[in-house]
């Protein structure tokens, strides 16, 4: 999101500390190496912009009517995320899931693989493997992949309460705001191939168009979660 | 289109969607890429895209454009066999040999990323490369020695 110099000043007192707050924990503790140094810059930026999404939602709060629709809208985007297609990539534990039925993966998949050396585009290459001609071979997209061990968005077997609390919270659900999850869920091309998924495997329960637009009233309501 | 395969530019007139295992065999002859199951299933026709395992019989060789492609065709020499190659013969390890292009080249890949693996470290990548003939105890037993030969050789091949 861009930021709005003059809400800045409906900035309550307790989230200026919580964005200086962040800013000096990122200093605080120096990277070991390039690659970190970009993550640490990354997260502490995903931090300060939540930080901030948080004061405008503060200065201008949604509606009790935005915040119940909201919770209602997540119990439809909890369904979606909870689909195979999504949640057999966001597994409790290493081992990545597949099917319909979302058993684990074949030929000892985990991520134990991913860091020898066998990363899954190994076989899950940028498209579906019929875009090759070649029926009932391995679905692909681009950045096929699980989330990282540090980080790893479970999805599976968690309550719509607890899967709402995990993606709203930058720390948890890769270092995104409300508006960068939106975003992510909109257009990313790994997201959108589970409505083109290939071979016989099921879609989500909601369209795309219905999940994009049942998120965006979630991330409306400031990201309010069902009871 | 060009490819780099192997360190050398090659031109070939296919279309962007023809498998790049059909590209090796049959356009550049470099036949030492196997065809086992045509749908990467089974791995005997991985190759290295910029060092990294792929199963080429489902990647289209327009995807590759901008990669380089290595096969085994160029691992190692008569005169200087990579370390994979001589474990490989001195424990033995194929029986009918079908798969082992395509085991090759994954045990290389493990290699640069675990110079010592573990059993476990073997079993997660290689387990995802099929044999019928079972030869999965010598194979491991040869990613070991071929550890052990880098490391006498000072270093990664």
């Amino acid at each position: 999101m861009t930021h709005k110099g003059p809400k800045i000043i409906a900035l309550s007192g307790a989230v200026l500390l919580a964005v200086v707050g962040t800013l000096g924990l990122a200093t605080a503790n120096p990277p070991a190496d390039g690659d970190a140094n970009h993550q640490d810059h990354s997260a502490a930026k995903a931090n300060v912009d939540a930080s901030i999404e948080q004061a405008n939602l503060a200065a201008a709060p949604p509606s009790t009517e935005q915040v119940d629709a909201g919770k209602k809208a997540f119990i439809e985007v909890a369904k979606v995320l909870q689909s195979p297609r999504c949640m057999n990539c966001h597994p409790v534990g290493d081992r990545p899931l597949q099917t319909d039925e979302s058993h684990p993966h074949a030929y000892n998949i985990s991520r134990e693989s991913i860091e020898a050396g066998m990363a899954c585009s190994t076989c899950h290459r940028e498209q579906n493997s019929e875009a090759v001609g070649v029926a009932g071979g391995p679905p692909g997209a681009p950045h096929w992949g699980l989330p990282p061990k540090e980080m790893p968005m479970v999805f599976q077997g968690l309550t719509p309460t607890q899967l709402c609390a995990q993606l709203k919270t930058p720390s948890t659900n890769g270092n995104k705001t409300l508006q960068g999850l939106l975003e992510h869920v909109s257009h990313d091309p790994l997201v959108k191939w589970g409505w083109n998924p290939g071979g016989e495997r099921t879609k989500p329960p909601l369209s795309h168009e219905d999940f994009v637009a049942q998120f965006k009233t979630w991330v409306d309501s400031g990201g309010a979660c069902p009871e | 289109m060009k490819i780099k395969v192997n360190g050398e530019i090659k031109e070939v007139d296919v279309p962007e969607d023809v498998p790049l295992l059909w590209v090796l065999r049959e356009e550049l002859g470099l036949t030492g890429t196997k065809f086992g199951c045509g749908k990467a299933l089974c791995g005997a026709c991985t190759v290295h895209l910029d060092g990294k395992p792929a199963r080429s019989c489902t990647t289209p060789v327009g995807d590759v454009a901008d990669k380089h492609v290595a096969t085994i065709d160029a691992l190692g020499s008569e005169q200087s066999l990579h370390p994979i190659q001589q474990a490989w013969i001195e424990l033995n390890v194929p029986q009918c040999g079908y798969c082992q292009s395509g085991q090759i080249m994954s045990a290389v890949a493990l290699l640069s990323k675990k110079p010592n693996p573990t059993d476990a470290d073997i079993d997660a990548v290689m387990s995802a490369n099929l044999c019928r003939c079972g030869t999965y105890p010598r194979i491991r037993q040869a990613i070991k020695r071929a550890a052990e030969l880098t490391r006498q050789q000072g270093g990664q091949k």
